[in-house]
C-alpha cells in the first residue's frame, strides 16, 4: 500500500513528537508517569491555544506578530480585572476580542501587510499590560486555578486539554462549513467572493476567533503560573507561528491543520524539556531547538517535491 | 522563661548541635541551580562563583551535586519549564533566579509539593512556600541620596537613570531614591532616562535628554550605567558631575582615571553576584535539617574612595566586583534573622 503525501504530512508531526517522548522517558523514567506527563505538558496547553490563535490568522494567509504581547495583555487582564471585578474583566476581554475583528478588517480593507499592523498592535498590547500591571503580580482566579491544576483519574490534565482543545478545532475548522470558507478565503479568496460570501465578514470572523483563543491561552496560562507579569508570553510569537509550520501547516494557501497545531506545540515543549535533559549548554540550546525546526522542515520540503511528483502524474 | 534561661538554653543546643553541623545530612543531596538570564557581565560573575564554590562543596563531599542550568532565553514561562523538568530529574533543592517574581509561582508550588526546598534569591519568588534572599534595594537606592547629602549638603540637580520598565528591582531602586529625596529637599530630580543596566543603552538616553537639562549636580544610577552616563556627559562637553557607580570594571576603571587625573570623588554600590553562593550554602542547611526563615536579607556590596583601588585589582576585565561567600556566612545571615 502506497500512502498518500497528505497523509504522510500528517504523520511527520506525530512521528516527531513520538520519538522525542520515547527519547524522554529514555534519558528520564521519571518523566513515565501521571505527575511526570503532566509536568512535562501542562505549559504546553496556553501554547497550544496561542498556536491554534495563530493558525486561524495564518488559514487567511496572514501572520500575527503580535501574538505574544497579545496573550501576555489577556494573562494580566485574567490575573487583574478578571479577578476582582469578573464582569469588567469579561468585558474588557470581549473588547479585545472584538478588537482583533477589527483589525482582521482593517487590514482587508485598507489592504495592509498584516505583519505591519500586528507588529504596530503588539506596542499597543504591551503598553496597555504595563499600565494594568506595572511590576509583575495579580492573582487568578479561583476557577482557572481549579481548571489547570485539576487531577482527573488516569490522563492528566495536561493531556486531556490537549487532546479536547484538537479536537473542538479539528471539528470547527475541519469539518464545518465556517471552517471551509476560512480555509477558501486562504486559497482562494476570490473565488469565495465569486460564490457570494462576503470575504471581509469571513475574515473579521477568523480573526476574532483567533482573538478567543488568544483570550484562552492568556486564562490558562495565568491558571499555572497563579499570576501574571507584562512580559509573561512574549515568546508566544514565535513558538506559535513554529507549532502551525511544525503542525504541517502552510504560510499561505489555506492549508492548516488543527491537529497538527496542537501536536506542534507539544514538539516544541518537549523539545525544550528534552535538550535540558541532554543537558546541553544554554549557549548552544537555541541553536539546538534551531536545528530541530530545521530537521522537521527539511523533512516538509521532501515532502513538497514528493506532493508535486504525484501531481504531475 | 526568662531571658537568661532561654540565653542558657539556646547555648546548650549550639553546643550539642555544632559538632554534627559538619557536612552532616546532605551528601548525597542534589541541588540545581536555575537561572533565566546570562548576557550580562554580573550574572556571568554568579555563575562563575557558583561554579568555583559548589565544585569544591561537591568535592569535600558536602552534596552529591549542584548543576547550573540557565534558559536559552530570559522568558518566564521558559524559566517555568525549566524547574518542572529539574523535579522531573529528582533534585533535592533547586536555587532559583527569577525571570519574575510571580509568573514562576505555580511550577514552585509544583516543587514544594513534590518535597523539594526552593531558595530564591536576586530575583524572588513571592510563593509562600519558597525562602527569599533578597537584597535591600530600597535602601540601596537611598544610600545614594544619603551619600550625596554629606558630600553636597547644598543640594542641587539629580538625573536618574534608571534600569527596565517593569522589572522590580528598578522600581525598588527607584522608590528608595525618592524616599532618599524626601527626606533630603535639597536634593530636585529634574530628569529620569531608562538606562536598561547597560553602558550603551545609558549612553543614548542620557544624550538624549542633556539638551534639555539644567547644571546637574550628580547622577544616581542603579549599576551598569555610571560609565555611558559619563561617556555622555563628556561627550556633550558639560562639567561631569558626581556620578554613582555600580561596581561594574568598566566603571571602576574611569572613577580610577579620573581620580588620579583630577582626584574626582564618588562611591559605588550594587549587589555581588556571589549572592547565588549564598543561596547555595542557604539551600544546603535547609536540606541539613536547620530551622531557617523564609525571608533572608543579604548586605549590598559599597565601594568607598579609600577602598577603590583594592576592589579594582581583584576585578575581573569586564567584571563585577564580587564577594563569594563561605557556609559560616550564610550561617551569620541565618542567624541574623532568626
Amino acid at each position: 500500500m502506497r500512502l498518500s503525501s497528505g497523509t504522510i504530512r500528517m504523520i511527520i508531526p506525530a512521528a516527531s513528537l513520538a520519538v522525542l517522548l520515547v527519547a524522554v522517558f529514555y534519558m528520564q523514567p521519571r518523566a513515565m508517569s501521571y505527575t511526570g506527563l503532566n509536568l512535562l505538558f501542562n505549559l504546553a496547553v496556553p501554547i497550544a491555544l496561542a498556536t491554534i490563535a495563530q493558525m486561524l490568522i495564518m488559514a487567511v494567509n496572514d501572520l500575527d506578530l503580535s501574538m505574544g504581547t497579545f496573550v501576555s495583555f489577556t494573562a494580566c487582564v485574567t490575573a487583574t480585572f478578571l479577578q476582582s471585578s469578573p464582569a469588567l474583566g469579561v468585558l474588557i476581554l470581549l473588547g479585545a476580542v472584538a478588537a482583533y475583528a477589527l483589525m482582521g478588517i482593517v487590514i482587508y480593507v485598507r489592504q495592509l501587510p498584516s505583519i505591519v499592523v500586528t507588529l504596530g498592535m503588539s506596542f499597543v498590547w504591551g503598553g496597555l499590560a504595563v499600565l494594568m500591571l506595572p511590576s509583575p503580580g495579580g492573582e487568578a482566579p479561583g476557577w482557572a486555578r481549579w481548571l489547570m491544576t485539576s487531577k482527573p483519574p488516569y490522563v492528566p490534565m495536561a493531556i486531556v486539554a490537549s487532546i479536547v482543545i484538537a479536537v473542538l478545532t479539528h471539528l470547527l475548522v475541519m469539518r464545518s462549513s465556517f471552517g471551509v470558507l476560512i480555509r477558501g478565503v486562504g486559497g482562494n479568496a476570490r473565488s469565495v467572493e465569486r460564490a457570494g460570501w462576503s470575504v471581509v465578514g469571513v475574515r473579521a470572523a477568523a480573526y476574532g476567533l483567533a482573538g478567543f483563543f488568544g483570550v484562552l491561552s492568556g486564562i490558562a496560562l495565568v491558571g499555572l503560573t497563579t499570576a501574571a507579569d507584562a512580559n509573561i508570553a512574549l515568546r508566544y510569537t514565535l513558538l506559535s507561528i513554529a507549532g502551525v509550520i511544525l503542525g504541517g501547516g502552510e504560510f499561505v494557501g489555506g492549508r492548516i491543520s488543527p491537529i497538527g497545531a496542537v501536536i506542534g506545540a507539544l514538539t516544541l515543549t518537549l523539545a525544550g524539556s528534552f535538550l535540558s535533559f541532554m543537558r546541553i549548554s544554554p549557549d548552544w540550546q537555541i541553536g539546538a531547538q534551531g536545528a530541530i525546526l530545521i530537521v522537521v522542515l527539511a523533512l516538509r520540503l521532501l515532502l513538497n517535491r514528493l506532493e508535486k511528483r504525484e501531481n504531475n502524474r | 522563661m526568662t531571658i537568661k534561661k532561654m540565653l542558657l538554653a539556646s547555648i546548650a543546643i549550639v553546643c550539642v548541635a555544632a559538632p554534627l553541623s559538619v557536612s552532616a545530612e546532605t551528601a548525597d543531596k542534589k541541588i540545581a541551580l536555575s537561572n533565566n538570564y546570562a548576557g550580562n557581565s554580573w550574572r556571568q560573575a554568579m555563575l562563575t562563583s557558583w561554579d568555583k564554590i559548589t565544585k569544591e562543596a561537591v568535592s569535600n563531599g558536602v552534596v552529591a551535586a549542584a548543576d547550573a542550568f540557565t534558559t536559552a532565553e530570559n522568558q518566564a514561562t521558559e524559566q517555568a519549564a525549566q524547574i518542572q523538568n529539574l523535579i522531573l530529574q529528582g533534585y533535592d533543592a533547586i536555587v532559583i533566579n527569577a525571570a519574575s517574581p510571580t509568573a514562576l509561582n505555580g511550577a514552585v508550588k509544583e516543587a514544594c509539593d513534590a518535597g523539594m526546598v526552593v531558595v530564591s534569591f536576586d530575583g524572588i519568588v513571592t510563593e509562600p512556600c519558597a525562602w527569599r534572599i533578597a537584597v535591600d534595594f530600597k535602601a540601596m537606592g537611598e544610600s545614594q541620596i544619603e551619600y550625596l547629602a554629606k558630600k553636597m549638603p547644598e543640594g542641587g540637580n539629580l538625573l536618574e537613570v534608571r534600569g527596565l520598565a517593569g522589572v522590580s528591582v528598578d522600581d525598588e531602586i527607584h522608590a528608595g531614591i525618592q524616599a532618599g529625596v524626601e527626606k533630603n529637599p535639597q536634593f530636585k530630580i529634574v530628569g529620569s532616562v531608562n538606562g536598561d543596566w547597560a553602558q550603551d543603552v545609558a549612553q543614548r538616553a542620557v544624550a538624549g535628554i542633556l539638551p534639555s537639562l539644567p547644571e546637574i549636580k550628580a547622577v544616581v544610577t542603579q549599576g551598569g550605567d555610571g560609565y555611558g552616563a559619563a561617556q555622555a556627559f563628556a561627550a556633550a562637553n558639560r562639567p561631569i558631575p558626581t556620578i554613582v557607580m555600580g561596581n561594574r570594571e568598566d566603571e571602576l576603571l574611569w572613577w580610577k582615571q579620573q581620580k588620579d587625573a583630577n582626584g574626582y570623588e564618588t562611591m559605588s554600590v550594587s549587589i555581588a553576584p556571589g549572592v547565588s553562593t549564598l543561596a547555595f550554602w542557604v539551600a544546603q542547611q535547609i536540606l541539613d535539617g536547620k530551622d531557617v526563615k523564609k525571608d533572608l536579607v543579604v548586605p549590598f556590596l559599597r565601594i568607598d574612595q579609600d577602598n577603590l583601588e583594592a576592589n579594582l585589582e581583584k576585578t575581573e576585565k569586564g567584571g563585577v566586583a564580587n564577594v563569594e561567600y563561605s557556609l559560616e556566612d550564610a550561617q551569620k545571615v541565618i542567624g541574623a534573622a532568626m
